[in-house]
């Protein structure tokens, strides 16, 4: 059984972990901010998430997977929050098209 | 195997984010580098076993510092070229290299010439730590131990605000510091400044709670009460406070001078001060922890909005 769940955190774990190399990959590469933004959002979201799913097979009681998961829920919080404010920055810096 | 790798990986990071916030032409890009490197050295904490320093690092180190610094930079903009254009001579370049150089030699020398095993008063706080009754050495330490170090740094952050409020104009003496924020009021950052601080507000008052008997304290949760306060300022829900404001200096010395008045009771009850009396020590930390947290919101939200620049006359 805990072998079982070992698997499955190691596989959640390593696709969280490709989601920000990925993420990383695109911040490093993708032409202009919006584009950039979109490749970080989609690295702290997805990449967390699959992160938190992992260890939540390890964690031995109710309240420290619903930190885990708390933790998660802020970080999309204020990701989503500070991208479209650094979205709205780079447009109003943007000449009038 | 692995974690030595892990190690060495970070302290490359660390020294190359240092390199680089040192070397950076951009001030902008030379504090990213430092937040960076803030970040990066509260997870070497972390490793190293700290939490409570790692917990500092990351809300004081990282956190604060480089939002003060940001602000700083911000207001240094317009002259950030006429600088660049004085250099100095080629002569004095090279001396101040020499000299920092020579400055990097001397501590490496120090840090290899310590001692081994290095001199050190753990076990006898931890021999001592029920006499405290909190369940947290850092807590003892900064409480207990060497409360008179944790004394003279509130009195220092008081003085700091005085500082930063004397650099106000005369005829803004008293007014409100830094701009009047106006953000969108349907907006994202509205939203969040709504959204967010019952949580933080929660959380800090859970990570100065649970400083008593693990990692945490009153400095971490002050920092996070009021990046709270200043997530409602920058929304244009509140404004920054008046400096003038009675209750609000008497908020800002009242930690100082309770911390003070126990020390003096402790001269009449336990024969010496900042002494406490048998039994009564955890008690006593718990007023002075209490008193000090309201002092290291103030501080630190003032020291963030800077020196007053508005008028509150009409």
């Amino acid at each position: 059984m805990s072998g079982l769940l070992d698997l499955l955190t190691i596989a959640a774990v390593g696709a969280g972990a490709f989601f920000y190399l990925a993420g990383t990959v695109g911040l490093l590469r993708f032409p202009d901010s919006y584009t950039r933004l979109h490749a970080l959002t989609k690295a702290d979201n997805l990449g967390l998430a699959l992160l938190v799913l992992g260890l939540l097979f390890q964690v031995d009681g109710v309240l420290a997977g619903l930190k885990l998961v708390l933790v998660w829920l802020l970080v999309v919080l204020s990701g989503a929050a500070v991208s479209q404010l650094i979205a709205r920055s780079a447009r109003r810096r943007e000449p009038r098209r | 195997m692995m974690t030595t790798v892990v190690s060495l990986v970070v302290a490359l990071l660390l020294l190359a984010l240092a390199l680089w916030t040192v070397v950076a032409r951009d001030a902008f890009l030379a504090i990213a580098g430092f937040v960076a490197y803030g970040m990066l050295l509260s997870l070497v904490w972390v490793r190293l076993y700290g939490i409570d320093v790692a917990l500092t690092e990351a809300a004081i180190g990282g956190g604060l510092t480089g939002a003060l610094l940001l602000g700083a930079v911000a207001r240094l903009r317009g002259t950030e070229a006429a600088a660049w254009s004085e250099r100095s001579g080629i002569g004095l370049r090279t001396a101040a290299k020499l000299l920092s150089l020579g400055v990097t030699a001397v501590l490496m020398i120090c840090v290899l010439a310590l001692p081994e095993p290095a001199p050190t008063l753990a076990p006898l706080v931890a021999d001592n730590m029920a006499a405290t009754g909190v369940g947290n050495p850092i807590t003892g330490v900064l409480l207990a131990f060497r409360s008179l170090d944790t004394m003279l740094e509130a009195i220092v952050l008081v003085i700091a605000v005085i500082g930063v409020w004397s650099l106000a104009p005369d005829d803004c003496w008293g007014g409100r510091p830094g701009q009047l924020h106006h953000a969108d009021p349907d907006g994202v950052l509205a939203y969040l400044a709504r959204l967010l601080p019952p949580i933080g507000i929660i959380f800090g008052i859970y990570l100065f709670w649970a400083g008593a008997d693990h990692p945490g304290g009153k400095f971490q949760s002050a920092t996070i009460l009021a990046a709270m306060w200043m997530l409602v300022q920058m929304a244009g829900l509140a404004d920054t406070p008046a400096t003038a404001n009675r209750w609000l200096r008497a908020g800002v010395v009242s930690g100082p001078l309770v911390f003070v008045a126990v020390g003096l009771l402790g001269l009449w009850t336990a024969g010496h001060f900042l002494g406490y009396p048998a039994d009564w020590a955890k008690p006593m930390i718990i007023v002075v922890e209490v008193a000090l947290l309201p002092t290291l919101v103030l501080v630190l939200a003032l020291l963030m909005n800077g020196a007053p620049a508005r008028s509150d006359r009409r």
